[in-house]
Formats: structure tokens, C-alpha cells, sequence
């Protein structure tokens, strides 16, 4: 059942796989951090000493992208209804789904984080520890992400409040991911990775009974 | 175990509107069931409660056997070519026979054409074949005729017939003149507050 159920959302979801526009998040990522160096000129100090911050924006607004096709798509199919006739709990589907949309975009945003750490001129410890960060942090990127949309999901402006409510409840991971980078240590990517374990255990019950609350509503 | 679906004393509200209530309902193994009613009076909620996707505002249903419902919503993912849509579900239920259900219903030369560009009634087909596949003994179908040729309306009669009389439970909701043998009949209109 869970191996039907993430195949399914994975091809939905991958870059690449299906139809276009799922590899929108990664070109994104891409172009904030080409963009960067041309708005605050090419000084190697300065983007050496900003870039990390500016990949760590990046990768929150490029996790943001994906969220209006996460989870109301298949309210509006009645994907869910049917899955719960069949005995399937909300909590596992979002589970699944969770693993998906991390995925789909954590892995190859670490893999698109080297030709971006190229073009903000980011090397040695302050890339290893970009790196590590970004592999701490998204999970917890994608479970704060998937608990929005789905609690956005039956809302007609969802996909707007969805961005909105996602910044401020991504601050801790972005606090202590990014944080490591100014401080030079890698303690605090241990905090960025202990939220998004939390955030991770958190999100399918969170997720799942906002799907129950919007079937009642 | 021989299916049943009971609902003693329903009632359903929606927003500030009482739908209906002091419905009860007694159906076992073979009995057709055609809900009627003008739109808007609670025939799909109906469905949902007895589906337990809705929490009866009054009132228990009692359910014995999986529940099948087939509505408006076919929940097949409109990128996906037929076939891999309702492959999902396949996979999900296993055990049928799926190509001939597919034959059955008149979708063997659709399976590669991707959902959204198929026909409401082609769709509604579809439905109908996730639904048969599931082999499942209730049928909860909200307006099954909708959209649907003559043909396929009478392969869908057929089709419930069929599962009555092999011992399945069905509930239509429909305001369309349902011809099966042996129909009861529940009017909505007496349960209105």
C-alpha cells in the first residue's frame, strides 16, 4: 500500500517525471542565486561572506513553489474520500506524501546548492556547511510546507496564505541552518536538524486532521 | 459475512441548514435502493453519512462490509493516461480482473489517453470500473446516469442488476426513473424538517 501510494506521489511531484512545472522550484533556486551577484556586484568578499544566506532564502522560497499542488488537488479529486473508504488513514497518506515532497525537491536542491555555491564564489568550511545545513533543514522545510498546505487547502486563497504562513514557521531552521554559516561551527546545524525532526513526527497527524476538518467543513 | 446497512434516526446538517432528520434505514444482502429527491435536498450528503465521510449530526449507521461510493468526483489524477489512473487503484485493491472490466465498461481503447481529455461520461465509466474492481458488496452511487449514453446507461443498470442479485447492497441516488426489478424507494422529501 505504501509503495503504490509514494509511487503515485512521486510522479506527481518529481521534476522531470510527468508534467512540466515541477522542476520549477530547482530552476528558481537556480536563477535567485545567478541573480544575486549581478544586484550587489561581483565583490568576492562580500558574496562569499552573504552567498550562504542568500542559497538558505533560496531554497525556503523554492520550497514554498510546489505547496497549492501538494494537497488540494486531491481534496477537489476526492482522492482522500476514496482512500478512506479503503481504510487508509489520513496520517499515513500525509506520511507518504511528506517523504515525496521532500524528495522532489531536498536532494537535488543540496545537488543544485554546488553550481550555485560556484556562482556566489562559496567555498571550503562555509560550503561544507551550507551542505549540511540544507540536508538538516529541509526536511523540516518540507513537514512545516506540507502542514500549510493542507491546512490552507479548502481555502480559496490558499495558495498565497500558504507562502505567507510558511516564512515565519520556517525561522527556527533558518535561525540555527544559517546561523552555522556566521558563527563557522557546526553545532547549531544539530538544532536546525533536532526542529526538523520534530517538525517531521509532527506533520502527518497535523496534516491529516486538517484533511478531516476540511471533508467536514 | 452478508453485508448490511443500517442508519437509525439520521440527521444531517450543513452549515445552519437541517437537510433532513428521523431518516432510518434498513437494507441487507440483494436490496436496490433508489434515494429521490430535488437537488440540493441532501441526496450526496445522504451518501456521504452512510459512507462515514460525514459525521451524522443525529443518530448511528451501522455498516457491515466495505463501502464502495462512486459521486462526481471520479478521483482519477487528470495528467495520468487512463490506464496508470486507474492502475493506482488497482494496485491499491488487487485481486480483480481488471482488462475485463475495462472491456466491460468500453474503455479498452482509452486506457492511453490522459484523463483530463476524456468525456464526462467517459469518465463517469471510469468510475464505475474502480468501483467494480474493488469488488466491494455496497454501492453507494450518486447520480451514476449523469453524462452517460444510452448504452452505457443500460450496461450500468445491467451492472447493478447484476450486483443485487449476486447478493450486493445498492443505493442510488439519482432523479432520473431508475428501471430494476425489486426497487425500494426513498424519498427524501418526507425527512425535510
Amino acid at each position: 500500500m505504501i509503495t503504490t501510494l509514494l509511487r503515485r506521489d512521486l510522479s506527481r511531484l518529481f521534476p522531470f517525471a510527468g508534467r512540466g512545472g515541477a522542476s520549477l522550484p530547482l530552476l528558481f533556486f537556480l536563477a535567485v542565486a545567478m541573480l544575486y551577484p549581478f544586484a550587489v556586484g561581483p565583490d568576492p568578499q562580500l558574496l562569499a561572506r552573504t552567498g550562504g544566506g542568500v542559497v538558505w532564502i533560496a531554497a525556503l522560497l523554492a520550497a514554498i513553489l510546489p505547496l497549492d499542488r501538494l494537497v488540494q488537488e486531491d481534496i477537489t479529486l476526492g482522492v482522500f474520500d476514496q482512500l478512506k473508504l479503503r481504510n487508509v488513514t489520513a496520517e499515513s497518506v500525509m506520511a507518504v506524501r511528506l517523504v515525496a515532497h521532500w524528495l522532489s525537491f531536498g536532494p537535488l536542491l543540496v545537488l543544485a546548492t554546488l553550481p550555485a555555491a560556484a556562482l556566489l564564489n562559496l567555498e571550503g568550511v562555509t560550503l561544507k556547511l551550507l551542505l549540511l545545513g540544507l540536508i538538516a533543514g529541509t526536511p523540516g522545510l518540507a513537514a512545516v510546507g506540507l502542514m500549510i498546505a493542507a491546512l490552507t487547502a479548502s481555502l480559496r486563497a490558499g495558495a498565497a496564505l500558504a507562502g505567507l504562513l510558511l516564512i515565519p514557521l520556517t525561522l527556527p531552521i533558518l535561525i540555527f541552518g544559517a546561523g552555522a554559516l556566521a558563527r563557522g561551527d557546526a553545532a547549531s546545524i544539530g538544532f536546525a536538524g533536532a526542529i526538523s525532526l520534530a517538525l517531521v513526527a509532527v506533520a502527518p497527524f497535523a496534516a491529516g486532521a486538517a484533511i478531516r476538518a476540511a471533508r467536514e467543513g | 459475512m452478508t453485508p448490511r446497512l443500517a442508519a437509525t434516526d439520521l440527521a444531517c446538517r450543513r452549515g445552519d441548514r437541517l437537510l433532513f432528520r428521523g431518516l432510518s434505514l434498513q437494507l441487507g444482502a440483494g436490496d436496490l435502493c433508489h434515494v429521490t429527491g430535488a437537488n440540493g435536498i441532501g441526496k450526496s450528503s445522504l451518501l456521504r453519512v452512510l459512507a462515514g465521510l460525514l459525521n451524522p449530526y443525529a443518530g448511528e449507521v451501522e455498516r457491515a462490509g466495505a463501502i464502495g461510493l462512486m459521486d462526481e468526483r471520479p478521483a482519477l489524477d487528470p495528467d495520468r493516461p487512463l490506464g496508470r489512473a486507474l492502475g493506482f487503484w488497482n494496485a491499491l485493491d488487487g485481486g480483480a480482473d481488471a482488462a475485463a472490466t475495462y472491456a466491460a465498461m468500453g474503455l479498452a481503447d482509452l486506457l492511453d489517453i490522459p484523463v483530463r481529455y476524456l468525456s464526462t461520461g467517459q469518465r463517469k465509466r471510469a468510475a464505475m470500473a474502480a468501483l467494480i474492481n474493488r469488488q466491494v458488496p455496497v454501492w453507494l452511487l450518486d447520480e451514476p446516469l449523469n453524462g452517460l449514453d444510452r448504452q452505457a446507461q443500460a450496461r450500468v443498470m445491467e451492472l447493478i442488476a447484476q450486483h443485487g442479485a449476486q447478493g450486493g447492497i445498492c443505493l442510488i441516488a439519482s432523479h432520473q426513473d431508475l428501471p430494476l426489478a425489486g426497487l425500494k424507494t426513498l424519498a427524501l422529501e418526507e425527512f425535510v424538517p
